[in-house]
């Protein structure tokens, strides 16, 4: 073996202290094992941090044949300072609903990575995917045959695609899911092929589907259609078991939170006086839900899951819009339809999706988000005009927020214009 | 299909006088009366053809006649 490349990276050490794990740590970790890429990675990274400015350049034409998408291309912009990340993509993984696998699975998969890319994994990425970091261009077609062929795996969505959809544990090992999350994952990956590997949005498309409100997928931050489980009958009250809970026969929140002394459980001001729409009380020693105006946050159920379970009259509330460009800041997806009957072959979610879909390739600009087009052309538009449908109180739009620092001129050195031949100094590109 | 093959391949070597990448729905507007769908299916077997090609961003995905702009090898060495 030609002897390994090492960079000074004193500003990247410095990553290395402190109380928590660091990426660096794990990459060095790793290019101590004999992989070069790893180093020359720390070492461009160490680069920025000097300039204070990337030396990636984004985006190729990279791809495996017929895809448009699944594999997202990354060159150094100082390949000769570090040759082995020359070439450095990434691909996109589609995982399997709700991120099942076994060891041997993964021990091979890690094989197969090692053998072809740099190692570097990244379980899971924001969108769901599996995300393998750092392969050379000749190695895309190989991989892709891999995994079809070894792994019965596909590649996932990148750019302007239907991304892979995603989804919470659901049915398989929850009991407050309302959906089966993992069979509406599945059917939309299958009928949606076509979408995931061919590109034809505006931009990016992100279905994310939650089994309940509890939405530990983050379906309303992050999709632009959230299908969120939920119910329209009541909650089911097992008033033996509230009566556990009271007497301290119960631990509430399932035992969680146990490690400090809160004192005795208090169901009026744990559960009671938490309730967003103020629909619980006492009548006696038996708990009443005045159901209609319950707005199912989980609250209570959390709290007190032997005694209080989601309806059985269960199906999912479909929202849109989340989004987190930065020109008009991050919002959340909106209300649309309060409830919808999710059972297979979800066509009636598939034709408002149709709709949805035909409106925003239609009006969306290029690099709009479904969003930010309901931003653009208005919900009312969306919902009536586009949709058929009739306005709801729900769909009233809450005020929104800016998280986005936006840097004055006179707060950056240099301003807004710099000198663009020192600038090529640098990034040789 | 031929047809429309033809339009947007005619499309596209016109427009890529100027810029040798162009979004979707830039692509649509090659036969302004056919389906978006169409023009998908068609650009489809444009690619399986190796006449055009997509570039990415990571976030974004875009046309290109095959070999236009950039090529994969200046992408790699960084010289233009
Ligand atoms: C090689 C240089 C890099 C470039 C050009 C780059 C750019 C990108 C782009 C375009 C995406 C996809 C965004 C989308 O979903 O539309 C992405 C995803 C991501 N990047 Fe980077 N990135 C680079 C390196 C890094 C580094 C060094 C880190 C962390 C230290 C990082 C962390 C991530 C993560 C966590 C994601 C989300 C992955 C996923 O959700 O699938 N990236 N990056
Ligand atoms: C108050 C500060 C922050 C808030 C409120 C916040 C919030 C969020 C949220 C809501 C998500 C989406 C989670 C999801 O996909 O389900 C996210 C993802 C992410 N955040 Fe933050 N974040 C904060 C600070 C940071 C910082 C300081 C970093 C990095 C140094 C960071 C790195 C990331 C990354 C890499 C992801 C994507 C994770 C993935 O690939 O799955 N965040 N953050
Ligand atoms: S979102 Fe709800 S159904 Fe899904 S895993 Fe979390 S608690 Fe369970
Ligand atoms: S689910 Fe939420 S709103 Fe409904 S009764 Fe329980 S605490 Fe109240």
């Amino acid at each position: 073996m030609a002897d390994l490349k090492k960079h000074d990276t004193p500003m990247i050490d410095e990553l290395k202290k402190g109380p928590w794990p660091s990426f660096a740590d794990d990459i060095n970790t790793r290019a101590e094992s004999g992989v070069q890429c790893c180093y020359d990675l720390l070492g461009q990274m160490e680069l920025s941090y000097v300039h204070k400015e990337t030396h990636w350049k984004h985006g190729g034409i990279v791809g495996v044949f017929g895809y448009g998408g699944g594999v997202i291309g990354r060159y150094s912009d100082a390949p000769h300072e570090f040759p082995s990340i020359a070439h450095f993509h990434t691909l996109r993984i589609n995982q399997p609903a709700s991120k099942f696998y076994n060891t041997k699975f993964l021990r091979k998969l890690c094989d197969m990575w090692d053998h072809r890319g740099s190692g570097i994994f990244n379980f899971h990425g924001s969108t769901g995917d599996m995300v393998m970091i750092g392969t050379t261009t000749d190695q895309l077609e190989p991989i892709f045959f891999d995994l079809t062929h070894q792994f019965d795996m596909d590649l996932g969505g990148s750019g302007s695609n239907l991304r892979t959809p995603s989804c919470c544990v659901g049915k398989a090992r929850c009991e407050y899911s309302c959906l089966d999350t993992q069979a509406i994952t599945y059917d939309l990956t299958m009928t949606y092929q076509d979408e995931l590997h061919r590109p034809a949005f505006p931009y990016k498309f992100k279905f994310k589907t939650s089994g309940c409100p509890n939405d530990c997928v983050a379906a309303i931050a992050r999709a632009c259609t959230s299908i969120i489980g939920t119910w329209r009958d009541n909650i089911r009250i097992d008033q033996k078991a509230v009566q556990a809970y009271i007497g301290g026969e119960i631990k509430p929140n399932a035992g969680a939170f146990s490690d400090r002394d809160w004192g005795p459980f208090d169901i009026q001001k744990e559960v009671i006086d938490l309730c967003p729409s103020k629909c619980m009380y006492m009548d006696g020693n038996e708990l009443k839900i005045d159901d209609r105006e319950c707005v199912r946050c989980m609250h209570c159920i959390n709290v007190m899951p032997s005694a209080l379970r989601p309806g059985v009259d269960t199906g999912a509330t479909i929202l849109n819009g989340a989004k987190a460009p930065i020109l008009e800041g991050a919002q959340m997806s909106t209300l649309i339809i309060p409830f919808m009957k999710m059972e297979y072959p979800y066509q009636e979610f598939k034709d408002y999706v149709e709709l949805m879909w035909d409106w925003w390739m239609e009006e969306g600009k290029n690099r709009e988000r479904l969003g930010e087009l309901i931003q653009r052309q208005g919900l009312r538009h969306y919902i009536v005009d586009i949709l058929g449908r009739k306005p709801i109180p729900q769909h009233v739009k809450e005020p929104r927020s800016n998280p986005y620092h936006f840097w004055k001129e006179e707060e950056v050195p240099g301003g807004w214009k710099r000198d663009l031949a020192e600038f090529r100094k640098k990034h040789l590109a | 299909m031929e047809e429309l093959k033809k339009k947007i391949l005619d499309f596209m070597t016109k427009k890529g006088k100027f810029k040798s990448k162009m979004y979707f729905k830039d692509l649509c507007k090659a036969d302004p009366d056919a389906k978006s769908r169409e023009i998908k299916k068609a650009a489809t077997e444009l690619v399986k053809e190796e006449k055009i090609e997509y570039w990415s961003s990571g976030s974004t995905t875009l046309y290109g006649l095959k070999g236009a702009g950039k090529s994969e090898a200046e992408q790699f060495g960084g010289e233009e």
